[in-house]
Parts: C-alpha cells; structure tokens; sequence
C-alpha cells in the first residue's frame, strides 16, 4: 500500500466513489452548517424569548425544527442517498425509525395510560416549586 | 475457419470461489449498522426520559436547573465541530494531510470544550443537590445526557489516537476507512445531540 493511494477528487459539486458513497463538498458543508445554525436559533429564539401563547403550538414548533434539522444532518453531514451500498444503508436506516417511533411512540401511551388509571388524583399545581 | 469449435473445458454453472470484494469494503456498511444499533439505545433513554421526565418527587424540575444560554453555546460547539470534521474530511480526500490534521485538531478542541461545558453543567446541578438520585426525572436526565457525552468522549480518545496514526503511517487505505467511520459516529452524535437539546432542554424550559 503506497502513501498516497488516495485519488485527489476535484471540487467538483459532487464527488462520488464506486460504491455509491458521496463526499460532500466545501459548498454542500457549508450550505449544510448555514441551514443547521438557522434550524437550530430559531427554536432557541422562540423558547428564550418565552415561546407563544400557547404551550402546544410551541412544542409543535420546536419538534419540528428538529425533525428539519436531523433530515438537514443526514443529508448534507452523513450524506444520506439511495445509493450507497446498493441501498442498504437506507434500508437499515429506515427499519431504524420503525422501531424507534413503535418504541418511543409504545412506551409513552403504554405509561401514560398506565399512570392515569393506577394514580389517585392528585392536584398537581400544588407541589409547583417546592423543594425547589 | 467457420465452424464452431467445442472447448474442452466443462461449463461452470457455480462459483467457487466467493465473490471478491476490496478489503474493507463492508466496512462502512457495518459501523452504519452499529450506529443504528446505536441509535436504538438512544431511543430507549429517550422514551424513559419521556415517561418519567415529569416525575420530579417534589423536587426541582427543569425550569430551575437548566441555563439555556449554555446549552445554546454548546450546542453550537457540536455544530461548528460537524463542519471541521467535514472540512478534514475533504481534505483527506484531497490528498492534503498537514491540512486535514489541522481541521482535525480544531474540532477535538471543540470536542473537549462541549465535554467542558458539560461536566461544568453535571457538577453545578449535583453542587445544587440535583443529582441522579434525586428524582426520577433527574435520573433519566443524567442517564440520557450522560451516555451522549460518554459518546463524545470517546469519539475525542478516538480522534486523537487516529491523528497519531495518520502522523505515524499517513493516508493509508485503512486510515482513510477509519477516518470515514469516525466521520460518521461523530455526525451521528450532532443529530442525537438534536433530539437532546429539543426534547430535554427546549421542551423542559416551556
């Protein structure tokens, strides 16, 4: 194995290798990192600033930033495509979210309804701030 | 000559040998896996997170604890830390190494200074008498934030044992593979630090 068995790629856009890997480029970093950054302030913004009138939409707000923000990652940091290793890293990736959301998405309603039948009522705007 | 000439070797309706692939050519494929196998824990602390996270056995709840000027300033240190690593990466491909090992020191650097902020954070909440075994809530919280920066200081051990070796034996194939799955793990942290920063700190501080 010599030195320098690596190929130089150009600048081009895109650079690619056999097996479907993508590289990125300076430009697609930095399109990347600018679209993060701003995916990142605003719900910053929006929650230090005191959020909105309403709790819910809110929380709606920041999810879905997020959920923005981790496709913007994918795309432009782990460079997510249908391509590389003839799909497969798609495919894992997608039987991934399944799980995740059966799992996360389960384990919440399980809990919840779990914690509203089994507990007494309890009137829990009164326990605000003590102790703290 | 125009007839047909009958080789004398039989017709090979198998391979014997196993398909040759490059050595190290499924590499990338199985440390993705691992990262999904990765990501699956992550899930299981955050639906933890997600059941009792609101169970704070009178105690202080996130409101009192968290800062969330300095959880914007490390999350920022994650995200300037995702773009050098990109930038180390193109230079790794471009063949530059001296420029690649500075990239990749500025983003150990901001490795180190999110792990900074991170105990410093960890050893104010436990000073304030908030710590694991308080409440359910802080249970789960350092349980979840604590795996993610046991994550990122192992990607920094990590990251500095490859500098050394990409300084003692250069660009080598097998440094240049271990460079794209350290790439990968430490993208893969950033996106988990997103669902940490959303779901731990943002929707705490509602």
């Amino acid at each position: 194995m010599s030195q320098h068995s690596i190929k130089p790629h150009g600048h081009n856009e895109q650079s690619h290798d056999s097996t479907g890997h993508d590289h990125g480029s300076y430009r697609s970093y930095l399109t990347g990192f600018v679209l993060a950054a701003i995916l990142t302030i605003i719900p910053f913004a929006v929650v230090m600033s005191g959020g909105f009138d309403s709790r819910v939409l809110t929380a709606v707000t920041v999810i879905g930033f997020a959920v923005v923000q981790v496709l913007v990652h994918m795309v432009y940091f782990l460079h997510m495509n249908t391509r590389s290793d003839e799909g497969w890293t798609m495919l894992s990736m997608i039987f991934t979210i399944i799980v995740v959301v059966i799992m996360i998405a389960g384990s919440v309603w399980v809990m919840f309804n779990l914690n509203t039948n089994m507990m007494p009522s309890m009137d829990h705007e009164s326990f605000q701030g003590f102790g703290s | 000559m125009s007839t047909v000439t009958h080789t004398d070797t039989p017709a090979v309706y198998w391979e014997t040998e196993p398909h040759h692939h490059p050595e190290g050519g499924s590499t990338r494929l199985g440390f993705w896996i691992y990262l999904m196998s990765d990501c699956l824990m992550f899930a299981v602390l955050f639906a933890v997170f997600a059941v009792v996270g609101q169970s704070y056995a009178a105690g202080p709840g996130p409101k009192a604890l968290f800062d969330l000027n300095l959880i914007a300033i490390n999350t920022g240190f994650l995200l300037v830390s995702s773009i050098t690593f990109g930038f180390a990466m193109l230079a790794m491909y471009e063949g530059r190494q001296a420029r690649m090992q500075i990239w990749l020191a500025v983003t150990l650097l901001l490795g180190l200074a999110f792990l900074a902020l991170e105990i410093y954070e960890f050893h104010h909440l436990i000073e304030l008498g908030a710590g694991p075994q308080r409440s359910a809530f802080l249970s789960a919280f350092f349980a979840l934030v604590g795996t993610h920066g046991l994550h990122v200081l192992f990607g920094c051990i990590w990251l500095v044992t490859l500098m050394v070796q990409i300084n003692q034996k250069g660009l080598i194939p097998a440094n240049t593979r271990r460079m794209e799955c350290l790439s990968m793990f430490w993208h893969f942290l950033d996106v988990i630090w997103i669902g940490v920063f959303t779901f731990v700190y943002l929707l705490g501080m509602i």
